[in-house]
């Protein structure tokens, strides 16, 4: 054997921006598998990775963009689904793709979200949903459940949270689920379906942060927040959304929509060639 | 045959057009199109024109939820590798300052038309302003350097369009064309060239292949070549200081300070190139009148009506006021024996004006609301120089 051949190569590698690594994330945390799931997701579909681009915002999980071997943008804090959906416009024939966090897309970029859902444009959506702001330290969000305990929710959240996949449905979404970071296989195929929907697709992905917000909710390690999306998940696919709760004791998790409507760029496409042909 | 007329993206020939319709043709000329904007008085006939003309040239019309959005697609477009632009005026523009930051950090080439009018605020939604002037510059956090074009007629609007287009395709910065109402709503006669007259300015491409590229690594002129997505370059770009390879490095003074030199830089460095003023009867000029956009108008003609009564006056007027032309002032402030600055705000330019005069007294006029400046007024102010 030549030496060349025992060298190891982590099947994966193509995918990833090797230079960027280590990566910033703690321990334990469930961005990384996110990340590894929307890999081996485009490694399962064989896309064509000059096409794809992945759009980010501000947070731990924004930098993801930075880490996939694709073009990608890490734009300003809430605004990568606009950026996405400028992309998208601009060139239809890239797959674009937008991850960010809870705070990042449903608190400062939350209007972006219901309106470009509800134009259908053709971009896929993924929220690493921690339930905290983990790059300021620790501050409650839009889906900070109530009496959570977060660094400024020092007497427990008396906010209530968003439930995302009944936005999203509510929104004009026509593919929506909800998967943990315990589940890894399942997210992973619903990446591959989002990707090749055409439309406004949305996946979230409830992820733990044991660094800060499992520690001030009594789960201090990865393994004791995997161990609450264990014991309290239930899928329940094509359920209600507007029932799809995450609290303590319940996180339910499944397919909740798929379903088809002219995506905005198709639409746009139409009308332009309807424009043509009364030209000529 | 209106139709077929209307298709064509330079509608070459004589035209009777209001400014914001004006400006709209000039960006279709130059090769804009993506548009995504927020309907706002008087910058909304930008949008509806491009609502109407973009679809006729293969283009997209977006109008999104906000300001915001607006300027996020139109930093999307541009890293698509199509040339983009918003439109809007004081509140909106208000809103993209953040964004137009992240265009100047990731060197996106983009163009913001901001149609001035009264403020702050909601202020005077169909009243003119030159009250933004300051705010273009300085408006966005840190430190920076972008170029802004002031158009005093309805055909300016149309050529400085242009020439927004190719600056910021040239140096890849956000290049603001920053007109006012009066100039927005106006009609007047514009003449459109032939397509081929029209001088179109596209980024430099990288050379190198995808292997070699480094996203931010600068040329000579310290412009880096753009690479677009989907050309098999797979960069990355963040608003976060980043190094010539796009990678972010938030702790290393040298790399923020090698950063933001270089965006500065590429801008004052080229000051030469891009600064554009018109010298009206400055020869052999006593008192000098500096203006631009709307004000520049009523500067023009008091300064014929000095010169009908003998007083040596001339005009300075700023077509560029960001790089703000220095040397162009400093060179008359040393001729004349004082100089007088008419604005539609409460002082902005006239600051800059001071800090290069020096010496020179300058005579500041301020007009707030409905009325520019009157001929007759400026002529008073050059007579009692
Ligand atoms: C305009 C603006 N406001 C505030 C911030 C500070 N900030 C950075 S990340 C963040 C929250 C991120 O939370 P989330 O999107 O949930 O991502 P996570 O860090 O949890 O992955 C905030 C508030 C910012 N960068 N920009
Ligand atoms: S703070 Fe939380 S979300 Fe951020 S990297 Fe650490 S574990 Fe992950
Ligand atoms: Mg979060």
């Amino acid at each position: 054997m030549t030496e060349k051949s025992l060298e190891l190569k982590h099947p994966y590698e193509r995918f990833l921006r090797k230079e960027r690594m280590p990566h910033i994330w703690c321990e334990g945390c469930g961005n990384g598998i996110i990340l590894n799931c929307f890999v081996r997701a485009l490694d399962e579909l064989n896309i064509d990775l000059n096409n794809v681009v992945v759009v980010s915002g501000i947070g731990c999980i924004g930098r993801i963009s930075g880490y996939t071997n694709t073009d990608s943008f890490h734009t300003t804090h809430g605004r990568p689904i606009a950026f996405a959906t400028g992309v998208k416009l601009a060139k239809p024939k890239l797959k674009v793709v937008v991850i960010s966090g809870d705070g990042d897309l449903f608190a400062i970029g939350g209007n972006h979200f219901i309106h470009a859902a509800r134009r259908n444009v053709d971009i896929t959506v993924i929220c690493a949903n921690n339930f905290i702001y983990g790059m300021t330290g620790g501050q409650y969000g839009p889906t900070t459940p109530l009496e959570a305990w977060t660094t400024t929710t020092p007497y427990g959240n008396i906010e209530h949270a968003f439930n995302l996949v009944h936005l999203a449905a509510a929104s004009g979404a026509v593919y929506v689920s909800r998967w943990t970071a315990l589940h890894v296989r399942r997210l992973k195929e619903s990446i591959k379906k989002a990707l090749q929907k055409e439309g406004f697709s949305f996946i979230e992905a409830v992820s733990q942060c044991p660094e800060i917000y499992g520690r001030y909710n009594k789960m201090k390690t990865a393994i004791s927040m995997m161990k609450w999306f264990k014991e309290a998940s239930e899928v329940r696919n094509f359920s209600d959304p507007a029932k799809a709760e995450i609290s303590p004791d319940k996180i339910i998790v499944g397919e909740f929509v798929d379903i088809e409507k002219p995506s905005y760029g198709r639409l746009l496409r139409e009308m332009k060639a309807k424009l043509k042909t009364k030209q000529k | 045959m209106k139709i077929e007329l209307e298709s064509k993206a330079v509608l070459s020939g004589q035209h009777f057009l209001n400014g914001d319709v004006a400006c709209a043709e000039g960006a279709l000329a130059v090769g804009c199109r993506f548009f995504a904007g927020y309907p706002i008085t008087p910058a909304t006939e930008i949008a509806e024109r491009m609502a109407r003309r973009l679809p006729q040239v293969d283009g997209v019309y977006m109008q999104m939820e906000d300001e915001i959005g607006s300027i996020a697609a139109v930093l999307g477009a541009s890293y698509a590798g199509v040339k983009s632009m918003t439109a809007t005026s004081g509140p909106g523009f208000s809103l993209m300052l953040e964004n137009i930051g992240l265009a100047i950090m990731t060197e996106t080439p983009c163009v913001v038309v901001n149609i001035m009018r009264g403020g702050p605020s909601t202020g005077q939604p169909t009243m003119p302003g030159q009250q933004d002037v300051m705010q273009a510059r300085w408006g966005s956090h840190g430190d920076y350097e972008i170029i802004a074009l002031a158009p005093s007629s309805v055909q300016e609007m149309f050529d400085l369009t242009i020439e927004a287009f190719n600056l910021s395709e040239t140096y890849r910065v956000p290049t603001f064309v920053l007109a006012d109402e009066i100039v927005g709503h106006m009609w007047e006669r514009v003449n459109i060239p032939s397509a081929k007259a029209i001088q179109v300015v596209n980024r430099k491409k990288p050379e190198n292949p995808p292997s070699e590229y480094a996203p931010f690594k600068p040329d000579e002129d310290l412009v880096p070549p753009m690479a677009s997505f989907g050309e098999g370059y797979r960069f990355h770009a963040t608003g976060l200081t980043h190094d010539e390879n796009g990678r972010p490095r938030t702790d290393s003074a040298e790399v923020q300070q090698r950063l933001v030199q270089r965006l500065c830089e590429k801008i004052r460095r080229n000051a030469d190139k891009i600064v554009k003023v018109e010298r009206i009867l400055l020869e052999d000029a006593e008192v000098a009148v500096v203006a631009y956009g709307i004000a520049s108008r009523a500067a023009l003609s008091a300064v014929r009506k000095a010169r009908a009564q003998g007083i040596k006056a001339g005009l300075l007027r700023l077509v560029t006021v960001w790089p703000f032309p220095d040397k162009q002032i400093e060179k008359i402030a040393q001729k004349v024996k004082a100089l007088v600055v008419p604005e539609m705000n409460y002082g902005q330019i006239v600051r800059e004006v001071r800090r290069v005069a020096k010496e020179t007294p300058v005579v500041f006029m301020s007009k707030l609301g409905e009325e520019p400046h009157k001929p007759a007024e400026i002529l008073d102010a050059l007579r009692r120089l």
